[in-house]
């Protein structure tokens, strides 16, 4: 059997989009999955994706139509797709019910845009039902919040540190290294906060990005991802061989060992995570439910 | 293949693991890459690059059957003519210019006539869109990207300029070939270092309409890692599977 490699931190599209070649893209995903070797995309779908209402503020009506997308996608193809259930803590009513009806139907975490500061205490009873029900929440981060940016209201590593603080029992997963700011700050920011692991998705493909984020924080506390480019996250993959730093048994952990850690077994069916991590500067394992 | 968008040398905004000559040879050997044309960083930033060429002219001499060297040059600079003429006499395919970092706006008849008196002696212009994310600079690096209005400008400032174009994405290609004729098109050269492949497929959609032979292979290295433009070309849909790139030996030829 083929050893698991689980892309914490993917998306698809939906036909409320607004974009015709909804379909295209989402097999696009899939096709590369295959030749990449993923195993398991554990993915969100944020609304309309700022068709109906902004990406990173979607109206509570969005939120669900694309969870429901998202549901639809994990029955169709099974151990292949998990879900990560997205809400807007600015509808706390809503974020919760989100949450209860998502995780009935198998999501193995949450995943929160940039509708609030992180360290907003908005996010708490997000996070309070989050350490209820032992999910993941994955933030959307930009690395080193130097100002506003449009059409989000963005968070940094230092932001989410703070959130975690506030929840030593959840597990938050810091998004895409690579998805745009400076990653040096995030891993200085989230050093010391065990519960916060790092995923290494997004565009960027800097040369010393994979070696600092594993000299900073241990490789037990990155997870494998690609977010919207596949190719960036293969070259990752490759690169992660060459860090120095990282021996086959720490490749195995980003692979996927602490993906199926943080989100649960179902993201490797047939595999063992080891019950019992290597300890480096913290690395989360996901509590049985209560 | 050729890399035709390697550099040597440190970065002045963040650290850079080992930007050396003999590491980017190993790492050629590790990528099945044949060969590449390097440039020296630090030139960019220099205000006189002169001393920067001759430092790459002399740090690739031990690795001169694989590593050519393409120096750079400032239209601006008095005796600009003498460094060409020391660019062609050392080897150069190409030499790169940063227009953007040297506040030359699009338009400047200096950078047209470096352009124009570079495809004379059969050499290409190496222009950099960008060296790293704007989301991630450093605050004083302020010059911004390079504008899709520059290369146009370039693009038509004579018949044999020929110019390859580093670090652009698909809306910045698309604005330019589209914004040429086709005989000024076919006097640009892209390499896809910045170029999103799946899901959104941007590499693919630029295959399928401006043509793979406008496009020839560069990683960035050492900013980016160099197994990006391999896995770019490797997870192409099936129908560009096999798709042809320019060979950046014969940007001249036709």
């Amino acid at each position: 059997m083929t050893e698991p490699l689980v892309d914490a931190h993917a998306h698809f599209l939906w036909e409320g989009c607004g974009r015709s070649d909804w379909r295209e893209v989402n097999s696009a995903r899939l096709r590369a999955g295959e030749a990449i070797g993923i195993t398991c995309h554990v993915a969100s779908i944020l609304g309309t994706f700022g068709y109906a209402s902004p990406t990173y503020f979607p109206a509570p009506d969005d939120v669900t139509a694309g969870n429901n997308a998202m549901l639809a996608l994990c029955r169709k193809h099974r151990a292949l797709v998990r879900m990560l259930v997205c809400v807007n803590p600015n509808h706390t009513a809503h974020a919760k019910k989100e949450i209860a009806r998502c995780l009935e139907h198998g999501a193995v975490g949450i995943k929160l845009a940039a509708s609030r500061r992180a360290d907003d205490p908005m996010l708490d009873p997000v996070c309070e039902l989050a350490a209820r029900h032992s999910l993941p929440v994955l933030h959307h981060v930009w690395q080193h919040r130097r100002r506003e940016w449009p059409n989000q209201e963005v968070s940094d590593g230092a932001d989410l540190a703070r959130l975690a603080r506030r929840h030593p029992t959840v597990t938050f997963i810091l998004a895409h290294i690579g998805g745009g700011g400076d990653y040096q700050h995030s891993y200085a920011a989230i050093r010391d906060v065990p519960n916060i692991v790092a995923d290494t998705s997004g565009s960027g493909v800097d040369r010393g990005m994979l070696d600092a984020a594993v000299g900073a924080l241990g490789s037990q506390r990155l997870l494998w991802g690609s977010d919207i480019t596949m190719e960036t996250g293969l070259a990752k993959l490759r690169a992660l061989e060459h860090t120095g730093l990282s021996s086959a048994e720490d490749i195995r952990d980003i692979r996927w060992r602490n993906a199926a850690r943080v989100f649960g077994p179902s993201v490797a069916r047939g595999f063992q995570a080891g019950a019992k991590p290597r300890r480096t500067r913290g690395s989360p394992t996901r509590r049985p439910k209560r | 293949m050729i890399d035709v968008n390697a550099l040597i040398g440190p970065y002045p905004f963040r650290y850079v693991p080992h930007p050396d000559p003999d590491v980017l040879a190993r790492v050629l050997d590790r990528e099945e890459i044949a060969s590449a044309w390097v440039g020296h960083l630090p030139s960019a930033f220099y205000r006189d690059a002169t001393q920067g060429n001759a430092q790459l002219y002399s740090a690739l001499v031990p690795h001169a059957k694989r590593l050519r060297p393409v120096p750079t040059i400032r239209p601006d600079w008095p005796d600009w003519p003498g460094s060409l003429a020391a660019a062609r006499e050392a080897g150069a395919p190409s030499v790169r210019a940063y227009p953007q970092l040297w506040q030359l706006g699009p338009g400047d008849s200096r950078m047209s006539e470096l352009a124009i008196a570079c495809g004379e002696a059969k050499l290409a212009v190496t222009l950099t869109v960008r060296f790293e994310d704007l989301r991630q600079r450093h605050p004083m690096d302020v010059a911004g990207d390079l504008q899709p209005s520059a290369v146009r400008a370039l693009a038509r400032a004579g018949q044999d300029v020929r110019l390859i174009v580093t670090a652009a994405g698909r809306e910045f290609i698309e604005e330019v070939h589209w914004g040429l004729t086709p005989a000024e098109q076919k006097r640009v050269f892209w390499d896809f270092s910045w170029v999103w492949g799946p899901p959104e497929d941007h590499l693919a959609k630029l295959f399928a309409t401006i043509g793979s032979h406008r496009f020839v292979f560069g990683t960035h290295w050492p900013l980016r890692l160099a197994q990006n433009a391999r896995a770019s070309l490797e997870l192409l849909p099936r129908e560009h599977a096999r798709a042809k790139l320019a060979d950046p030996d014969k940007l001249f030829a036709g």
